[in-house]
């Protein structure tokens, strides 16, 4: 297992840098001037335009560019960015906000999607089963923002049960009504995938072996039946939790909530490369990472499984 | 048994949701700024992209906040847009290319030191200076000493060469004469120069921010009625009233809040649950069928902004250089009061000139017949013109509501003239401004107009006179460019009427064609009384006051 874990943790590198220096390449390689619209409605001085050349390295191939990147990075210093801060403080105050954004919408998915999947499951064909196909179903159908804006105005304006935008800091009350919309997507998906996976347990051998046996229905379901089925819906929400992370814009546009999107949104808007790379491979990281722990956790799901 | 557990955890999760929805609603309650009357003023705002210098600060996210931690020479009426000195006692001239500049006595900064002669002319210099990198560095063109500061580079941007420095760090055309005095010595006559110096980038600077500008872009230190008391780009600014401010403008609130928003969907949706006090420009979506003015009864402002769009032809291309009649067929064939009201519902008021209303100098039909819709006439002109088309309008598609205005222009273009008109869409302003700045139009293009300070001038030197910065459709006509010259040295009445002599050569040549005149819709909440909308399109927090 030791070795298991080392070996991915050394995979992790070739793909760290691999997808960093690809999307530099992309950034790099966006039409347009990089000092549009810097200055206001006239064109940027020559000075100016010499001076972030030269500071940003422009001037230089794509190769150099990134090597100066790449051992800035290695220093500490992921760059500045136009409005003289550094991008490790922008990264700093971004990356916790979306981090909790995103485990409130993973906590929504789980408990909710899981739940409800199973007790779909359980009860198949009947009215709740129906009435969750049903709602899941509209969730998937609506694109996110539709969803965020109708929450929003009738909990937040009309109703007054939830704050209307999320306050700078992020407090986890303001985040639930930005994390359940977030997650409504992933939540329908989570609920139908667990559904469908539980009731292919449920017509296995093993499970009516341990019904015959006469093991009380809680066990079997919370024993047998449920840890068999969670594979797939976790092998999910591990992928969901890179998707989640790398910048839910929209919702983050509607609530205000000063997150990553937002943040790479702008950088990419402003041409600032080293935000976008910076900020990139933090979330490759993360989402390599989580999916090493989903990995990990087939093995405590599934007893057969064993790494080496 | 199962059925049980089902029930209580159910129950369970009812009750948790019912406690976290009541935290939720609870701190809905206090909201973001508590209903007190010295509570502060929320007023919404976009991450400034600058620091907070003001030479540096060419943006709407950092312009809101400076403008009220400083005050410069003259500061603008917020009613009239006419110049009032602020710290300036006198601003004369008697050939108007040398200024005697007479300060008010016993003015200092927010840290106690004086704003002397010196606070001045050592920031007007060090804006200038080249390798400071300073964004508003070409309003410090027109003074002496501003070329030897910016030595171009001599082999063009992409040369490995670089640029000399500059063999001093001063304007030569300043000169301190005591500490409450200075002299400047402009390269060219202006008459409109007590106006011009109350552009943010004239503000003067206190001594410690040669110390440390990084810092000082963080947290400035002014001279204005404001001082900034915590907070950074990313989630707002917190002013307070200085009390130390001897202007006669002081405010009547004591804190005011610029919140960063990153959408402006989000600050409509506080604006109407009352956690924002002011936004100085709705939403798109709200003004459709003037919802807004339903969300927020009596509560709206919908006034003149010193903002025009137009369409610029471009003078480079064969097919519409020295061809007048392409640029009047195309104006005659835009129908504006139609499109106007279609995709902006009355946001935008149909354009008779060059020049914005809101200006001293201002005179309505500039343009004449050429921005009726005419059709016919349209045709007479495209008849003449020795090209027929087909045209295109290209423009940046991550405006809000551009797409619409594009087809717009080219459906009636379409009908008017009987010709193909595409709109073509750049993918976002930058890209766009790369093919526009670089000269590779091929047929109509986007182009606007922000007034900087308020002037005539303003509206059409820095657009249309040869080689200006932003003349991007390199239009040249030397007889516009002398009468402009010669305004820039009268006074008064007749340097206005020379300028509108300059403006109806304009429409002999329609190499821009004017489109209309932009207003701006705000919207406040409940809690604040005698709101106003100053001519650079902010709230006016002197005198604004808190119910």
């Amino acid at each position: 297992m030791a070795r298991y874990v080392a070996r991915r943790i050394l995979q992790m590198l070739p793909v760290i840098i691999g997808t960093t220096f690809l999307i530099f390449l992309m950034v790099w390689a966006l039409p347009g001037d990089p000092f549009a619209g810097r200055c206001g409605q006239r064109p940027c001085s020559d000075a100016y335009i010499q001076a972030e050349t030269a500071r940003l390295h422009l001037d230089q191939s794509l190769p150099v560019q990134y090597g100066y990147f790449l051992g800035n990075m290695l220093q500490g210093d992921f760059g500045t960015v136009s409005n003289g801060d550094t991008v490790l403080h922008q990264l700093g105050r971004a990356f916790p906000i979306t981090l909790k954004l995103t485990t409130v919408a993973i906590g929504f998915e789980i408990v909710l999607g899981i739940g409800i999947g199973i007790i779909a499951a359980l009860r198949r064909g009947r009215f709740f089963d129906r009435l969750t196909l049903l709602t899941s179903l509209v969730a998937i159908s609506f694109p996110v923002f539709v969803i965020g804006f109708v929450l929003q105005y009738i909990f937040g304006v009309r109703l007054g049960l939830f704050r209307v935008t999320v306050q700078s800091g992020a407090p986890w009350q303001d985040l639930i009504m930005p994390g359940f919309v977030l997650a409504s997507l992933s939540l329908a998906f989570v609920l139908r995938l667990t559904r469908a996976s539980l009731l292919e347990t449920l017509n296995a051998d093993h499970v009516r072996t341990a019904v015959a046996k006469g093991l009380p229905r809680s066990l079997v379901i919370r024993r047998h039946i449920v840890r068999n089925s969670l594979i797939p819906v976790v092998t999910y929400i591990g992928a969901d939790v890179g998707v989640l992370l790398g910048g839910a814009i929209v919702t983050e546009g509607i609530f205000n909530i000063q997150g990553v999107g937002g943040l790479l949104y702008h950088a990419t808007k402003l041409r600032e490369n080293a935000t976008v790379v910076s900020v990139a491979t933090v979330v490759v990281l993360i989402v390599l990472f989580v999916n090493l722990l989903i990995d990990l956790f087939y093995a405590v799901l599934d007893p057969r499984i064993r790494y080496e | 048994m199962k059925q049980r557990k089902l029930i209580v955890a159910s129950a369970l999760f009812a009750a948790g949701a019912l406690a976290l929805t009541a935290c939720g609603g609870g701190s809905d309650s206090e909201s973001g700024s508590d209903s007190s009357s010295s509570a502060a003023v929320t007023i919404y705002n976009v991450k400034p992209e600058n620091p907070l210098i003001p030479s540096n600060t060419v943006e709407v996210g950092g312009g809101n906040v400076i403008e009220n931690l400083f005050r410069g020479l003259v500061r603008y009426d917020p009613d009239t847009a006419a110049p009032i000195n602020a710290m300036a006692e006198s601003i004369e001239s008697t050939d108007n290319k040398n200024w005697t500049i007479k300060l008010k006595a016993g003015q200092t900064f927010q840290d106690g030191t004086p704003v002397t002669a010196d606070s001045f002319v050592k920031a007007w210099s060090w804006g200038a200076y080249g390798p400071n990198a300073q964004k508003a560095n070409y309003f410090f063109a027109p003074i002496e000493g501003y070329d030897v500061m910016n030595p171009a580079d001599p082999d063009g941007e992409d040369g490995p060469k670089k640029a000399p420095t500059p063999p001093t760090k001063e304007l030569s055309g300043l000169k301190v004469v005591s500490p409450t005095e200075f002299t400047v010595k402009l390269t060219t006559p202006q008459s409109f120069f007590p106006v011009e110096v109350g552009y943010s980038a004239f503000y003067p600077l206190p001594e410690s921010f040669y110390a440390d500008t990084e810092a000082f872009g963080k947290k400035p230190i002014g001279n204005g009625p404001f001082q900034m008391i915590s907070g950074d780009g990313d989630t707002g600014f917190t002013l307070q009233k200085w009390d130390g401010y001897k202007g006669e403008d002081k405010p009547k609130i004591s804190k005011a809040t610029f919140k960063t928003y990153t959408s402006d969907a989000a600050g409509y949706a506080d604006l109407l649950a009352g956690n924002l006090d002011f936004m100085d420009q709705v939403p798109p979506s709200a003004l459709v069928g003037n919802q807004y003015e339903k969300d927020l009864p009596g509560r709206t402002i919908n006034k003149a902004v010193g903002i025009i769009q137009t369409a610029s032809l471009p003078q480079y291309d064969d097919n519409f250089k020295n061809n007048p009649d392409i640029g009047k067929a195309l104006s005659l064939a835009i129908d504006r009061p139609t499109i106007t009201k279609a995709v902006f519902n009355g946001g935008r008021t149909p354009a008779t000139g060059w020049v914005s209303p809101i200006v001293d100098g201002y005179k309505a039909g500039a343009c004449g017949e050429f921005c009726t819709y005419d059709p016919a006439k349209a045709k007479e002109y495209l008849a003449k013109s020795k090209f027929k088309g087909p045209f295109s309008f290209s423009y940046n598609a991550d405006g809000p509501g551009n797409k619409e205005v594009a087809e717009a222009i080219c459906n009636s273009v379409k009908n008017a003239l009987g010709v193909k008109c595409d709109a073509k869409s750049y993918v976002d302003f930058s890209t766009f401004l790369k093919d526009r700045s670089g000269h590779k139009m091929t047929s109509m293009f986007r182009t606007g107009w922000q007034m900087d300070y308020p002037s005539i001038q303003n509206f059409l030197e820095p657009l249309y006179a040869t080689g200006a910065s932003s003349n991007d459709g390199v239009y040249s006509n030397p007889e516009f460019d002398k009468l402009i010259k010669q305004a820039n040295g009268e006074e008064g009445e007749a340097g206005l009427a020379t300028y509108q002599k300059a403006e109806a050569l304009l429409a002999n040549d329609m190499a821009v064609i004017p489109l209309w005149y932009q207003a701006q819709q705000s919207g406040y909440s409940e809690r604040l009384a005698n709101v106003k909308v100053t001519p650079t399109s902010t709230l006016d927090l002197i005198d604004l006051t808190v119910k």
